[in-house]
């Protein structure tokens, strides 16, 4: 390379800090906590309502998480005031989006709309919550459909993979079956919908978020004319605790002819509000949290075994959870197992370079800016700090705590969660040709 | 008594959802090098982040035959090192520095972009003006990234149940030319005798300065990201630009269908295709692009009431222009689509005949009242969501700037949608007829 094209790299000027949004809060007579933020740029609204919504560990669990996936399908089926197609062109009409969803702690809901059409879409939303009804037919029908769709899900490498390894996580706690078989779906009833919903649809215990282009006085205001009259007085349940997770072997599931292994890996990791998680969102984004990660730069910048390796921290309100994926070509399954193990080894044994940990902290803390500089961004995250009982305030210290990290505090956190036998392991992929070569490297079980 | 407020009480009826408000008014300010580089810059302060993008004008179409998916392997090795940055130091100055990036290629165009901190406004320029400068493109880094590219097809394919359908199985029954039939995504043989060499003619042919558009948007001083652009693009040689060939092809003369098998999906589905206007003339693809909202978006849409809801005889209904589902960055020849997931007891022949039906009762009958209002509302509301954060503003104008010479468009199309006619939505869906339909059915199994 000729030496004039060779240019030195201009440095980053001071970063500009980031303006924290102002937060108005307040609760409601019927205990719905209710967060407004002003937001202008696009004349719209967003808004979030997350609703606790676990079921039980065991058996009963499982009935549970069948009727919750159907009552989110099915929500917005009908009301005593108008059918599903009504409802539909009348949410479309205000320039809205309205969605209902449940996973295995909570309901919730997501709007979004043109500004003007706000008060419209909270009173569709009071109507759904306070007179969905469930109409048989439309749940029957719904109920096929699920049925299928779920066929369709589970023909996904990535979903067969996610469920062997929160099943083999989690046992019988919530979490380990996140997704209902197709004979639970089929004996749900809309009479237990209603029955559910009466239970648990309730606003003690629930947060709504939103952020938009109104004052945030106004934006509280409209949510309060619009959800007073929800009242149901239920206890909204919280996720059980998590069992503690026992050590058991790489487990090996057969996809027959597959051209790709499903490799995923997981195990604890803090939460926000432990004191390590700085320290540990670090470690995680040197080892393979990043594109700049090691991980990353092994077995796809230098090997090219796969195309999207990943490893990232999720955090599920009955405790966080460090999650790793990569998708290896079958021939390297092996090979890419032990360049993963050897360079979770290595993040939790020697010190990163100092280098290393600067650049992580520079993007965690850019990471942040980015995500809340739209008003959807924004309203989710603070919707996710609300569930984790976190305020907006987070927003400032955690950058604080990125800046403070320093080289031992990451390899104290690399050793304690991302240490390989710290971590559950599931391989899916064809087990007549993977299987002999990963043998002798792991403890194997043939699911 | 409806909880939803008359419409006469929000605002002046029947505009309450479709208010004045909705107008967009995003500065633009635009520059061309002397090297040709057209530069686009769109200032916003309200957070402190910048957007960076470059459109080169080259995707798919233009991949000679023998080269399928050489346009994407070659943005792949766009990140892989240049005169002053070592294979992956692109990353780690973006990400290192808060910032994130990506690439993407499409049927006409590839395109790069960084989001930034603002401070890094001047290091994101730099790092695009190295690359459009001086790619350095070895046989190690080749290898790797043809392994890597090999796996990415994998993952989003070949181990994906409808990985390929449609828009990739599609294109070869639709179209005869192999510009537009062929896999963009390619072919492992033809990724595997690529070389240094190809990479290199490919990049100076398509990626010249007076190719590209480079779109910032953010918080930023124009003047300065202006004298930032000159400083670090303005001596990139010119070099000659392509004529951009042009790709249209005859309509198809009567209905064609094919049948593809995937062995990893349950149930089966269908796509049917058909060619639409140029979108180079809004006025006439507009409607389509509403047709499709009309027929699929939400359950109050005409097909997914009916098979949704109605007759139960889908899963899932999806209308979309372009094969990658943009509807603003198709170019001629493009295909609306519809693409239907159904019980394997359904049958074919009933969804088809559900879709000429509606499509059909639409064309003789049009839009009930209400309809393209509250249609045109969430296609509107949608947009602005999009156009929310600076990378969605900075892809729009780009794309606006580099087919039609008019980033404005992003500010404008709020109320070019609004002037669509029920009267043009109807006359659009008359046209999708099934003698001029391309139907793709996808089967479970292997081909006999």
């Amino acid at each position: 390379m000729t030496a004039d094209l060779v240019r030195p790299i201009p440095p980053p000027a001071k970063p500009r800090p980031v303006k924290l949004p102002s937060v108005a809060e307040r609760t409601l007579a019927n205990g719905l906590r209710v967060m407004a933020v002003r937001r202008p740029g696009v004349p719209l609204a967003e808004f979030r309502l997350r609703i606790p919504f676990a079921g039980p560990t065991g058996r009963g669990g499982r009935a549970h998480t069948a009727q919750a996936q159907l009552l989110g399908d099915t929500l917005m089926s009908g009301t005593t005031e108008r059918t599903a197609a009504r409802l539909a062109a009348d949410v479309q009409a205000l320039g809205g989006q309205l969605s209902a969803s449940t996973d295995a702690d909570r309901l919730a809901f997501g709007g979004s709309v043109l500004v003007s059409g706000l008060p419209g879409l909270l009173a569709l939303l009071a109507e759904v919550i306070t007179s969905a009804s469930y109409p048989k037919r439309e749940v029957e029908g719904e109920r096929d459909r699920l049925v299928q769709e779920l066929a369709i899900y589970r023909s996904q490498a990535a979903v067969v993979a996610r469920e062997a390894l929160m099943s083999r996580l989690y046992g019988d706690h919530p979490y380990g079956r996140e997704i209902p078989s197709a004979e639970q779906v089929q004996d749900v009833k809309a009479t237990q919908l209603r029955s559910l919903h009466a239970e648990r649809i309730a606003p003690a215990g629930s947060v709504l978020t939103v952020v938009g282009d109104l004052t945030p006085s106004r934006a509280i205001g409209l949510v309060e004319k619009a959800l007073a009259g929800w009242t149901a007085t239920t206890k909204a349940a919280s996720t059980p605790p998590l069992p503690t997770p026992d050590r058991r072997p790489t487990l090996l599931v057969d996809r027959p002819g597959a051209v790709q292994t499903t490799l995923r890996m997981a195990g604890p990791a803090p939460s926000r509000t432990e004191a390590d998680y700085a320290a540990f969102t670090l470690a995680n984004l040197v080892f393979g949290g990043y594109f700049c990660s090691r991980w990353v730069a092994n077995i796809r910048e230098d090997k090219g075994y796969t195309y999207s390796p990943h490893a990232q921290i999720e955090h599920p309100p009955a405790g966080s959870r460090i999650s790793l994926s990569a998708d290896v070509s079958t021939p390297t399954t092996a090979p890419a197992l032990v360049e993963t193990l050897w360079e979770l080894g290595r993040i939790a044994t020697t010190p990163v370079a100092q280098s290393e940990l600067d650049q992580a902290r520079r993007y965690a803390i850019g990471a942040l800016a980015i995500g809340t500089s739209t008003q959807a961004g924004l309203a989710s995250t603070l919707s996710q700090l609300a569930g984790a009982g976190l305020g907006v305030q987070w927003l400032r210290d955690y950058p604080k705590q990125l800046a403070a990290v320093s080289v031992e505090d990451a390899l104290a956190a690399g050793a304690r969660y991302l240490a390989p036998g710290r971590l559950t392991t599931v391989l899916v992929g064809d087990v007549a040709q993977v299987e002999a070569s990963l043998r002798g490297l792991v403890e194997l079980e043939l699911a | 008594m409806s909880p939803v407020p008359p419409r006469s009480r929000t605002r002046s009826a029947p505009a309450a959802a479709r208010p004045a408000t909705s107008r967009l008014s995003y500065g633009i300010e635009r520059a061309r090098l002397d090297n040709g580089l057209r530069v686009v810059l769109s200032p916003d302060p309200s957070s402190p982040v910048v957007a960076v993008a470059v459109y080169y004008d080259v995707g798919m179409r233009s991949e000679p035959e023998g080269r399928t998916g050489f346009a994407h392997l070659f943005e792949h090795l766009m990140f892989q090192g240049s005169a002053s940055l070592g294979k992956t130091e692109h990353f780690t100055y973006v990400q290192g520095n808060g910032g994130t990036l990506n690439g993407s290629t499409h049927v006409d165009y590839t395109n790069y972009f960084e989001v930034m901190p603002s401070s890094a406004t001047e290091l994101a320029l730099f790092l695009e003006a190295d690359r459009m400068r001086s790619v350095a493109v070895t046989q190690d880094n080749l290898d790797n990234q043809i392994a890597v590219v090999q796996n990415e097809i994998r993952v989003n394919v070949l181990n994906r149940p409808y990985g390929a359908f449609p828009w990739l199985n599609i294109p070869p029954v639709l179209f005869d030319d192999f510009a537009n039939s062929h896999n963009g995504y390619g072919d492992f043989v033809d990724l595997e005798s690529s070389t240094v060499e190809d990479a290199r003619q490919f990049f100076d042919r398509y990626y010249a300065p007076g190719n590209a558009v480079l779109t910032v948007v953010g918080d930023i001083d124009t003047a300065q990201v202006l004298g930032w652009v000159k400083q670090h693009f303005g001596d990139i040689e010119a070099r000659s630009v392509p004529e951009r060939p042009s790709f249209a092809e005859p309509l198809p003369q009567q209905e064609r269908r094919a049948v593809a098998y995937d062995p990893l999906v349950p149930t089966p589905a269908v796509a049917m295709a058909w060619r639409v206007p140029d979108p180079a003339d809004l006025d006439t693809y507009l409607p389509y692009v509403v047709l499709a909202e009309v027929l699929t978006d939400g359950d109050a849409s005409r097909l997914q009431e009916r098979m949704l809801l109605e007759d139960r005889s889908a899963t899932s209904i999806s209308g979309y222009l372009g094969l990658l589902g943009d509807p603003l960055d198709a170019r001629d020849p493009t295909p609306f689509l519809l693409e239907v997931h159904h019980p394997q007891e359904t049958g074919l022949e009933t969804v088809v005949t559900t879709v000429d039906e509606e499509l059909e009762r639409l064309a003789t009958a049009g839009l009930l009242p209400g309809e393209l209002d509250r249609t045109v509302a969430r296609m509107t509301s949608r947009y602005l969501r999009e156009v929310d954060s600076v990378l969605g503003r900075a892809t729009t104008m780009s794309v606006f700037e580099q087919q039609r010479g008019r980033a404005e468009l992003v500010n404008e199309l709020p109320d070019l949608l609004r002037e669509v006619t029920a009267e043009a939505v109807q006359a659009a869906a008359a046209t999708l007829t099934p003698a001029t339909r391309t139907l793709l059915e996808l089967r479970p199994g292997s081909k006999a």
